[in-house]
């Protein structure tokens, strides 16, 4: 059996993983775990990652969970060209300051705006307080403004003049909003053109290909949602309110 | 001009970081970044850090924040012994792995639980919101559980065989939770505790979980190893700080100050 992806590309970390994988023509198996159907918690999925989450990577008899982690092991078991992970010592600090940064600041607040703008209003039928909301969009304002300023600044990537595995993470995570309708990128228009740089260095066709299930997500019936997903859902609601 | 590593030993990646330069001998210049009087947030430490947060680096022109990346740049440019960040390919991977997972699995809910229990009291003169703490304490449990039941069960260390830097940032992490939790009981008695006394404290009728060495016997094991591995006299004096309860003279130094901090952490706590 050769590499193994487990994915749904839904999800903004699986998408870096998809999109690095394919750009640089490392053959794998993709397997779909249906996050809408539960398919997380399905008890083969756990016997591969008990955390319950994707993305993972089956490599033979070793499971890596973590994109991050995912990322700088196919860079290296692939030998992927160098631009993508520097090997420079302050341009890759770049780099890995942008991955252990974007964690917190980027993934969780863009993530949570897919959540509050779309999901949790599509599945339980309530909105989530006007407060709570804004609250939201102020913070992920704010990780903007400090991604601009730190760590774009006037370049034309994170790690300089060449795209690098920051800009792939970065990117797919500030795309998330968008399967709920909410562009991040209109604010700056220095970050759109970024944007645009980056979709021309991955692809415009693999790019959109990843990005395909997220912009249909308003399409779903979310009647079809699996019971505990539900469930799950209805708390985190609890919690906002 | 040397490196410059700007700490405060209060925060655990701070920690994690000055016992990383002191144990592998990296010269450097300790630049006290005091977090309780709102340092972080004054112009000066935003020059070195916009982001606003210790640990930051400065080594000549060169700015890096984010503990992680500051760990792997200093083991890079010192070549600090391979155990740390091993050269083998699924070593390094698990090292990887836990660095990026513990972002949000430890280290955000691990720092709640000391906002709550030891910072905000602190600051507001409030006693702890108890209802709080117990749900807080409730989000670091599953990663607690994954460490202790499975992750320990198959190794002695978090990532391999030896100690490496997932260890080191884990090591600093849980220390501070279950200090905050022992000085919450013993209040601002001045009592001081030497960490060898940590082992002979009879069982507290602390808040569930907080203990949690005593909780998860296998994580109490590795944090002995751990320890073993880094020197005692080493992680007592990168934790000389948080062996001691806090001044609560300190918090009223400057009342406009505390006033914002105690905002902050309850808009953040929510």
């Amino acid at each position: 059996m050769g590499l193994e992806l487990y994915l749904d590309l839904l999800s903004a970390s699986c998408r870096a993983v998809y999109i690095f994988a394919r750009k640089n023509n490392i053959p794998f198996d993709f397997q779909f775990v249906d996050l809408l159907k539960g398919h997380h918690h399905s008890k083969e999925y756990i016997k591969i990652n008990p955390l319950k989450k994707v993305p993972s990577l089956k490599d033979g008899k070793f499971v890596l969970s973590e994109s991050v982690a995912i990322l700088f092991y196919l860079c290296r078991k692939y030998s992927t060209p160098s631009h993508w992970y520097p090997p420079d010592l302050h341009t890759r600090a770049r780099v890995d300051e942008f991955m252990a940064w974007q964690h917190t600041a980027i993934q969780m607040p863009m993530s949570r705006i897919l959540w509050i703008k779309m999901l949790i209003p599509m599945i339980t039928g309530e909105e989530v307080p006007d407060e709570k909301v804004e609250q939201m969009l102020a913070e992920v304002k704010n990780s903007m403004q400090l991604f601009e300023e730190k760590f774009l600044q006037d370049k034309m990537f994170i790690a300089g003049d060449h795209i690098s595995l920051a800009d792939v993470v970065a990117l797919v995570e500030m795309m998330q909003p968008m399967g709920g309708n909410y562009n991040v990128f209109l604010s700056s228009s220095k970050i759109a053109e970024w944007r645009m740089r980056v979709e021309l260095a991955i692809g415009p066709s693999l790019f959109g290909e990843a990005h395909d299930r997220l912009m249909r997500l308003a399409e779903w019936d979310s009647s079809t949602l699996d019971p505990m997903v539900k469930e799950r859902i209805c708390e985190l609601l609890q919690k906002f309110k | 001009m040397p490196l410059e590593l700007f700490l405060d030993l209060y925060s655990p990646p701070c920690r994690a970081i000055y016992i990383f330069a002191k144990k592998n001998g990296i010269p450097f210049e300790f630049r006290p970044v005091e977090l309780g009087r709102g340092e972080h947030l004054k112009p000066e430490f935003l020059k070195v850090n916009p982001l606003g947060k210790v640990p930051a680096l400065r080594d000549g022109d060169f700015l890096l924040a984010e503990s992680v990346a500051i760990l792997l740049y200093l083991s890079r440019k010192y070549q600090t012994a391979p155990y740390w960040y091993p050269p083998d390919l699924q070593a390094r991977a698990r090292v990887d792995e836990y660095l990026a997972w513990q972002h949000t699995a430890i280290q955000l809910p691990a720092t709640n639980v000391y906002l709550c229990k030891s910072l905000l009291p602190h600051f507001s003169g409030q006693p702890v919101d108890t209802v709080r703490l117990d749900r807080l304490l409730g989000k670091l449990k599953p990663a607690l559980q994954h460490l202790d039941q499975e992750v320990l069960a198959a190794k002695p260390f978090l990532a391999t065989e030896q100690v490496s830097l997932a260890d080191l940032m884990a090591f600093t992490e849980l220390m501070q939770v279950s200090f905050s939790c022992l000085f919450a009981l013993w209040g601002h008695s001045g009592h001081r505790a030497e960490s060898s006394a940590l082992a002979t404290l009879s069982p507290q009728p602390t808040a569930v979980g907080c203990d949690l060495f005593r909780d998860w016997p296998r994580l109490a094991a590795w944090r002995a190893r751990v320890e073993a591995a880094l020197g005692p006299e080493l992680v007592q004096d990168a934790h000389k700080l948080v062996l001691q309860p806090r001044d609560p003279r300190d918090a009223q130094q400057d009342p406009r100050l505390a006033q914002e901090l105690v905002h902050r952490l309850q808009e953040r706590l929510s």
